[in-house]
């Protein structure tokens, strides 16, 4: 009986901890950055991306440009647009890129539920290997260090890294 | 083997020659403890790492910051033989220093940000691509001696 007790409050607490509009099993609690982020790095994830959105087609082209240029694998998923330097689809492309990941900061805790769409056209259209993911997300730290200079700090850099790994966590959840 | 194109060869020079080691070094360790703190496991004894202040402030941790990157400049000399340069080494990391390899390219891939960082604009993405072959050959040569 006390070890029944102690398990029916075990369970209770953590479905209260972890509230979840999905099925606990798929649910990852590290990727919605409950406990991957502070406070504080929310709210500075949320500033920096702020401020990228006035210029999300020359920040989002920048990064995909570094990226296909480092890692010419990656362009074998744009095979349908033009994909140089300067070009209006990397441009729209990119921008399209930077809104979603600039939206989704806004809401951190949130993320599952903004990116349930994403999701799904990660998985089941673009399929896009995840491994790329990671390719890009490196690239964007590069883009935002080369735009921010010393104030892309070590604690932004650190908060920035978690923030874009737990995004592209969760858009590869569907995938299987 | 691996080629180098004369581009190739004159941006590295180029970037490496604008680059100050005992500058760079130090940024790109505490960056690389502070960004992945599990690496803290292969300084237990440099002091104080509890915090980012106090990596950054770590005496140590820029020391041997130094030592590391000092460490590219035999690459960077001798760009058409890295992986004989970085023999005994790699073998030091696996054998004496216990070193997991992956993090050559987590060392790597910050070093890159903190470069773009100091140079913005200027470390374009041509430079950065040149700048990602050199250093994927260094971390291929400091990992070819794991068994």
């Amino acid at each position: 009986p006390g070890a029944e007790k102690w398990l029916t409050n075990t369970f209770t607490q953590t479905c209260a901890v972890r509230p979840s509009r999905h099925s606990t099993f798929t649910h990852s609690t590290s990727a919605t950055g409950y406990n991957m982020l502070t406070k504080h790095e929310k709210e500075l994830i949320a500033k920096i991306w702020d401020k990228m959105i006035p210029v999300a087609s020359d920040i989002g082209a920048e990064c995909l440009l570094r990226m296909m240029t480092t890692f010419p694998g990656t362009k074998t998923y744009f095979a349908h647009l033009d994909i140089r330097p300067g070009s209006p689809h990397l441009r729209s492309h990119g921008k399209k890129i930077v809104l979603a990941i600039a939206e989704c900061s806004k809401d951190i805790s949130s993320m599952m539920v903004t990116l349930a769409p994403l999701q799904t056209l990660h998985a089941y259209k673009l399929r896009i290997d995840p491994c790329n993911f990671k390719l890009l997300c490196h690239c964007i730290l590069v883009t935002l260090a080369a735009h921010m200079g010393d104030e892309f700090n070590p604690v932004a850099h650190a908060a920035m890294d978690k923030y874009l790994s737990a995004f592209a966590a969760v858009l590869a959840e569907k995938y299987r | 083997m691996v080629d180098w194109t004369d581009a190739e060869r004159s941006a590295i020079l180029g970037l490496w020659g604008k680059i100050s080691v005992d500058e760079i070094g130090p940024q790109a360790l505490a960056r690389v403890l502070i960004v992945y703190p599990w690496t803290q496991r292969y300084f237990s004894s440099f002091g104080d790492v509890s915090t980012p202040a106090a990596i950054m402030g770590n005496p140590k941790v820029a020391a041997h910051g130094k030592v590391v990157c000092g460490a590219l400049d035999k690459a960077v000399k001798n760009m058409g033989n890295i992986l004989a340069i970085y023999k005994s080494l790699s073998e030091t990391h696996a054998n004496k220093l216990f070193v997991d390899p992956d993090n050559f390219r987590v060392l790597a891939d910050v070093l890159t940000i903190v470069i773009a960082a100091k140079f913005g604009a200027a470390f374009t993405p041509e430079i950065q691509a040149t700048w990602q072959k050199f250093m994927k050959v260094v971390v291929a040569a400091m990992g070819s001696r794991y068994f």
